[in-house]
């Protein structure tokens, strides 16, 4: 922990150099250039999903097809209604988990699907052949084939990066990317503003925060009290979503 | 020695019938370009299918001419002198068609050429993509490189009215063969080098295409004897194959005199040899699976014995796998058409072991609650049977150019007496006697 306040503190000199620099004319310290001297990141996203708290009204579901155009059948984030062996019966949402030690990226032979330096992978629907094996590799079903156009293009100029793949390409793979042109510009992911329940928790494991727009936690903390979990930990795939669970519920994973 | 060569309209009728069925595999991929992927079977849960299963198939079949003709040069089997032409020969029109499916298959095949532009190693398709390139140029080399002193034979025999061109593409292809010792030395060199690298080449082939499963998380792909499982698998789809191919050659270029059924019967015992090496790697892959019964391979396991995939599974096991067996290996009358029978069950059945391991795979529910389903559209039905129909037309317009039986090995081997007139392919003005 000190390690990680002592870095901050050096981002604060840091910063303070960089202003200089603008002040000076040398750069813009705006654009991600400038942050190179950083010792890490800014920012490492991580969720947390409280299914103590989801009603399964699919909202989360439709926010995010609205944000991103995107078919009904593309669930970016799915909610499964589970029945466990013990009888309880609950939802759980499920994005993109951002592996940290992702299946899917190292399957890709064109190297279309990458990791920010925030910890979200992203796809370059650019470069995506559509050959569907991250699909494949994927063991949580996170991903989704863009089978046909996607319906009805609002943005007719706007080419689609991967920060901001909208409209999705035909013939590629599309996926949950934690809503980064939210986020960069300090707005929650569509998904999580959309919860009228306060289920879904977007965080930032350097600031050790996590908000659900109505409340905001400290992560670690928050987590541990309420003994949250990975899905499918046990696969080593390090994925960036905690789950808390009810009482009572008998998880299988 | 060519019948086909004097009834020419059953050749005809056959090139028609077979071209026919590959342009509507054709027209089907076009349909299929001009809309998207859409049009198949294939959605977000099962998003690899017929395409896969066919790649895999088809190079499987590839695989028995490569392996059956490297094995028999390599043991120097005598017996192998007019089998080892159909066998390369069913080897390149086999790899030619399973190494298309990829592309088929690929979203954006506008973009194939990303695969050269931004290769990513670590992917298993990209090791797919080296290992079946190479495979297939050497396949072509060792198709050929027999291949010479026998086109040298149709150069040297073939009068004026075979033609200028195909006179001059035999001159040309011939490589100025004079059947000089020198010459035969570096032949013989040649062609044994090729038959040890098409072993470890062909063995690689299957293997990526195995890791392209087994590299994932999935509950009925993630098993470490899935590469020797899919090598042995190729390699009996194979020799299942070219004893379908030397049996229908024979019958129609009147080979009978040449592959008699002691061909067949050693062909029988390799395809059996195979067949029992294959169902105890089986045995071996679904009893460690099914004692332990992990959370991810349960679901796919249950499916497979007594699920949906049960009729399919049994199908296999029983008519496809152990029947065709029994019905090889017994012995007395009719090899020939128990070598068949039993090929052509066997053909069908590793077919449908390879849809239990794709479909399946991919829709077992990797969220505990969510199988997928799958159906395959016209399209890939279409696409399917045209690829299957492109093997046979590619061989016979093959083997009306080029001899069906290497002239040069049976005289070598066999000592086979052949009249050298008579084996010049039809198309090239032999056969009129």
């Amino acid at each position: 922990m000190t390690g990680r306040l002592s870095r901050r503190e050096m981002l604060g000199v840091l910063g303070g150099i960089g202003t200089g620099a603008l002040a000076a004319g040398f750069a813009p310290i705006a654009f991600p250039e400038a942050d190179a001297a950083e010792p890490g990141p800014k920012r490492q996203w991580a969720m947390v999903i409280d299914l103590r708290k989801c009603d399964g009204c699919k909202k989360c579901t439709e926010a995010c097809q609205a944000e991103h155009e995107l078919p009904a059948s593309f669930e970016w984030i799915k909610v499964f209604q589970v029945k466990d062996a013990q009888g309880n019966e609950y939802n759980m949402p499920r994005p993109c988990f951002q592996c940290e030690n992702a299946p899917c990226l190292r399957v890709c032979p064109v190297a279309a699907t990458f990791q920010t330096g925030e910890g979200v992978v992203l796809v370059d629907q650019d470069r995506c052949i559509g050959c569907r094996m991250c699909m494949a590799a994927c063991p949580y079903g996170a991903r989704y084939f863009n089978y046909n156009e996607p319906p009805g293009h609002q943005h007719p100029f706007q080419h689609p990066t991967p920060e901001h793949p909208v409209p999705q390409q035909k013939g590629t793979v599309g996926k949950c990317m934690f809503c980064v042109h939210r986020t960069e510009d300090g707005k929650l992911p569509a998904c999580v503003d959309a919860c009228g329940m306060g289920a879904l928790y977007i965080g930032d494991l350097v600031e050790d925060v996590a908000t659900n727009g109505q409340e905001t936690v400290r992560l670690s903390q928050f987590i541990r009290e309420n003994d949250a979990f990975r899905y499918k930990e046990e696969l080593g795939t390090g994925p960036r979503v905690y789950y808390i669970a009810g009482h009572g519920q008998l998880w299988e994973s | 020695m060519w019948p086909i060569g004097r009834g020419d309209r059953k050749f005809w009728i056959a090139v028609v019938v077979l071209s026919a069925m590959v342009a509507a595999g054709f027209y089907a991929y076009i349909y299929q370009l001009q809309r998207g992927l859409w049009v198949t079977g294939l959605n977000q849960k099962v998003s690899w299918g017929f395409y896969i299963i066919n790649c895999v198939f088809f190079i499987g079949i590839s695989y028995g001419g490569a392996m059956t003709s490297a094995i028999l040069r390599l043991t120097n089997a005598k017996w192998r002198a007019p089998l080892t032409r159909l066998a390369e020969a069913t080897a390149v029109a086999a790899l030619l068609v399973g190494a298309v499916y990829p592309i088929i298959d690929l979203g954006r095949p506008d973009r194939a050429l990303h695969l050269l532009l931004y290769p990513q190693v670590g992917s298993p398709i990209v090791w797919d993509l080296v290992a079946v390139s190479t495979y297939l140029v050497a396949s072509f080399v060792f198709l050929y490189l027999p291949l010479i002193p026998d086109l040298a034979m149709c150069r040297d025999t073939l009068g004026p009215s075979a033609g200028r061109v195909r006179r001059t593409i035999y001159r040309v292809l011939a490589l100025g063969w004079r059947g000089e010792p020198r010459q035969e030395r570096s032949l013989a060199r040649g062609i044994g080098i090729m038959a040890v690298l098409i072993i470890p080449l062909a063995v690689s082939v299957h293997s990526v295409l195995a890791w392209l499963f087994a590299v994932t998380a999935r509950g009925g792909w993630h098993s470490t004897i899935f590469a020797p499982l899919f090598v042995l698998a190729a390699m009996l789809s194979g020799v299942a194959a070219v004893i379908l191919v030397v049996a229908a050659l024979r019958k129609v270029y009147g080979l009978q005199e040449f592959i008699t059924a002691k061909h067949f019967r050693y062909l029988s015992y390799l395809l059996i040899a195979l067949g029992v090496g294959y169902l105890y790697f089986m045995v071996s892959e679904y009893l460690t699976e099914a004692y332990v019964l992990e959370r991810s391979t349960t679901p796919v396991l249950e499916a497979i014995f007594e699920g949906v995939y049960a009729p399919a599974f049994w199908v296999f096991t029983v008519g496809g796998l152990v029947l065709p067996l029994v019905v090889a290996a017994l012995p007395g009358r009719f090899a020939i058409a128990r070598a068949c029978t039993g090929s052509a069950l066997i053909i069908g059945g590793m077919w449908l072991k390879r849809f239990l391991i794709v479909v399946p795979g991919m829709a077992e529910p990797v969220m505990p609650w969510d199988w997928g389903r799958y159906a395959p559209t016209w399209v890939e039905v279409t696409i399917t049977i045209g690829s299957a129909a492109a093997i046979p037309l590619l061989l016979i317009v093959f083997f009306r150019f080029f001899p069906a039986m290497s002239v040069h090995e049976m005289e070598e081997v066999e000592g086979a007496e052949l009249r050298r007139t008579s084996m010049v392919p039809a198309f090239a003005g032999g056969g009129d006697e």
